[in-house]
């Protein structure tokens, strides 16, 4: 209903993600999920799209936007499919360490690259490291020219599908959370492989896996940052990439109201279309409400890290909290909304519920996000 | 490798068509023009060819000046140029006075490697045009393709021969008609539709082509069309009532009266 006075690019942006959307998503979305697949056919029209280049920046080979305008991609392209979505977001989450960490070789060997597709991981969790990301056990230990990687990884998303893994492991576990480091470790790596791929309750077209490093070794070139930035990485990383998670949700929550609407608007019970019950009436105005203010909010946290601010962790926790809790309360009543219907495997709106399930979870839980958000609040109000 | 030419049309938006009554040709000018949807598919088959031997895509469409909306897109697909073929003199062309502009542009375009065209437009449903244009230029057509590889030497392309498919070999050049039913055609690239705002549509009309005027518009059409009316649609449904045992009576003698069941 708010018009966020997009440019025209922007609008073209989000035209393109929609036509995607409906050729190459749309169509296949239930069947994806049904059978618990990952095809890449649409990623590849993604990638030929150029959508993955639009915030690496022009000397890369990208368009140099920024993470406003992957939020805009993200957002259309969840409406259609959140697995997918996922896909396409975490492959963000796995470029952004070397985007704002990587020296100018890494940069020049791995930008164009994901400009052009190439999809990426971001490996932090451990099965003892979830929320308690500091307790990674992944070791990295330098020999020569090299790092030995030893330890594995799990639920990792696009585990065996990318080509470029951002691996935290820990170089000096004697220093703690300060003796993490953050590597680029690529497919086909010796001594690197991809374990079992998980099954999941949502964003099934997506996948997750495991990843084991057995005697792992890379080059010392391939170390993001210093020795003991590991975990600068990736919470710095995640500022950013909690935003996407933010603009996913507002596109499954739009999703899952625009169907509920014109199921409600056309099914008639007792007489007349139930829109017009005021029980369901106000419930879409309920949502509405919801959906605006989670919009309003990744949006603003958007254009607030584009800016350049440097206290970002704040604002996108909010987003990232705020909206997917909006998505699975908008998802739930979007069942409801359809009764029976909204219940059957045959209609979306019961996916989009169980991929917005997801969302509270990863890439920080919504308890974690309120943690931040309550530590963060005390440094503007002492 | 120099250069791929890809025809393209701009066909109306289905369901916004205009006839003109006197000349029983279609009002171009009238309807909003979209991409003649096949050729989306000749432009897949030369965004994959210049993806492998590095070639210059030029599209070339004849149509009246709002046809540039329909090049821009054709030109998001992966194309490098665009080309407008558009003269009053090309207004009521057929299918043979368009394969004279298109061959006329084509020989223009000297040195190509091979031309390329959606097999159908989706307005005529002719789908003349390219062996027409083939002719004319004095080349083989192959139509029905749906993949293209070259090994340097030679061509070597897939195409659909009714229920079978026939692979057709051959060294030099051709125009081909693309199988409109190929697996996959790629969206457009957001870097080229945002290029495509800036970039300049080359105009030429029939003096750039040296186009003799005999061979253009009406004059240059044998094609005479006698009418063109609204298609009627004169059978619909039948709903029949009444007890189940009755309504499967009744429908049993529907159907032994249609002889479909015996």
């Amino acid at each position: 209903m708010i018009d966020y006075g997009l440019s025209e690019e922007q609008k073209i942006l989000i035209n393109l993600a929609k036509s995607i959307g409906e050729e190459y998503i749309k169509p296949y979305a239930l069947l994806w999920d049904e059978k618990e697949v990952y095809d890449p056919t649409p990623i590849k029209a993604l990638a030929q799209a150029d959508l993955f280049a639009i915030c690496i920046p022009e000397e890369y080979g990208g368009l140099g936007w920024g993470l406003f305008e992957m939020c805009l991609a993200v957002e259309e392209l969840s409406r259609y499919c959140a697995g997918i979505s996922t896909t396409y977001a975490a492959s963000f989450l796995g470029a952004y360490p070397i985007l704002l960490f990587g020296n100018k070789k890494q940069k020049e060997k791995y930008l164009p690259q994901i400009a052009k597709g190439s999809l990426c991981a971001f490996a932090l969790t451990e099965p003892q490291a979830g929320s308690d990301a500091f307790a990674i056990k992944t070791t990295a230990q330098k020999e020569g020219d090299c790092y030995v990687l030893e330890g594995m990884k799990h639920w990792i998303t696009n585990g065996g599908i990318a080509d470029i893994y951002v691996v935290i492991a820990m170089t000096d576990p004697a220093k703690g959370p300060r003796g993490a480091s953050a590597f680029i470790v690529e497919k086909g790596d010796p001594g690197f492989s991809v374990g079992k791929k998980e099954k999941k309750l949502g964003l099934r077209s997506s996948v997750t896996t495991e990843l084991f490093f057995n005697n792992c070794r890379i080059p010392k070139e391939r170390l993001l940052g210093r020795e003991g930035m590991g975990f600068v990485v990736a919470l710095k990383t995640l500022d950013y990439a909690r935003c996407g998670a933010g603009a996913q949700a507002v596109g499954i929550a739009r999703g899952a109201m625009e169907i509920a609407l014109r199921h409600a608007t056309q099914r008639v019970q007792f007489g007349q279309p139930v829109y017009h019950f005021q029980a369901v009436s106000h419930t879409f105005a309920e949502m509405a409400m919801r959906i605006e203010a989670a919009r309003a909010l990744v949006y603003s946290a958007a254009r607030f890290i584009d800016s350049g601010a440097k206290n970002i962790t704040g604002a996108s926790s909010m987003a990232k909290c705020f909206a997917t809790d909006v998505a699975m309360w908008v998802t739930e009543r979007a069942i409801q909304m359809m009764g029976g219907y909204g219940y059957m495997r045959d209609y979306p709106v019961q996916k989009f519920f169980r991929d917005a399930k997801c969302l509270q979870i990863y890439e920080g839980t919504n308890e974690i996000q309120r943690n931040v958000i309550s530590r963060e609040l005390l440094k503007y109000y002492k | 490798m120099e250069k791929i030419i890809v025809c393209v049309k701009g066909v109306p938006e289905p369901g916004s068509v205009k006839v003109d009554p006197e000349t029983h040709t279609l009002k171009r000018e009238s309807s909003e023009l979209i991409l003649n949807p096949p050729d989306r598919c000749a432009l897949e088959l030369a965004a994959q060819i210049k993806e492998r031997h590095g070639c210059r895509v030029v599209i070339i469409s004849m149509g009246p000046p709002n046809a540039e909306k329909v090049l821009k897109e054709a030109y998001s697909y992966g194309a490098d140029e665009m080309i407008l073929l558009s003269d009053r003199a090309f207004a009521g062309s057929d299918t043979l006075a368009t394969s004279y502009v298109l061959a006329r542009a084509i020989e223009k375009l000297e040195p190509f490697e091979l031309v390329l065209m959606g097999e159908k437009s989706i307005d005529g449903e002719t789908a003349q045009v390219p062996a027409e244009t083939a002719a004319i230029l004095g080349l083989p057509s192959v139509r029905g393709v749906f993949e293209i590889k070259f090994d340097g030497k030679n061509w070597q392309m897939l195409r659909e021969r009714g229920s079978f498919v026939e692979e057709v070999s051959f060294s030099g050049r051709a125009v081909i008609a693309v199988n409109s039913r190929l697996s996959y055609c790629r969206p457009p690239s957001l870097k080229k539709i945002l290029e495509a705002r800036e970039k300049e549509i080359l105009i030429w009309n029939a003096q750039d082509l040296n186009a003799e005027e005999k061979f253009l518009g009406l004059s240059g059409s044998p094609t005479q069309v006698e009418d063109v009316f609204q298609k009627e649609f004169k059978q619909k449904g039948e709903i029949i009532e009444g007890e189940p045992l009755i309504l499967a009576r009744k429908l049993l003698e529907i159907l032994k009266e249609k002889e479909i069941l015996k």
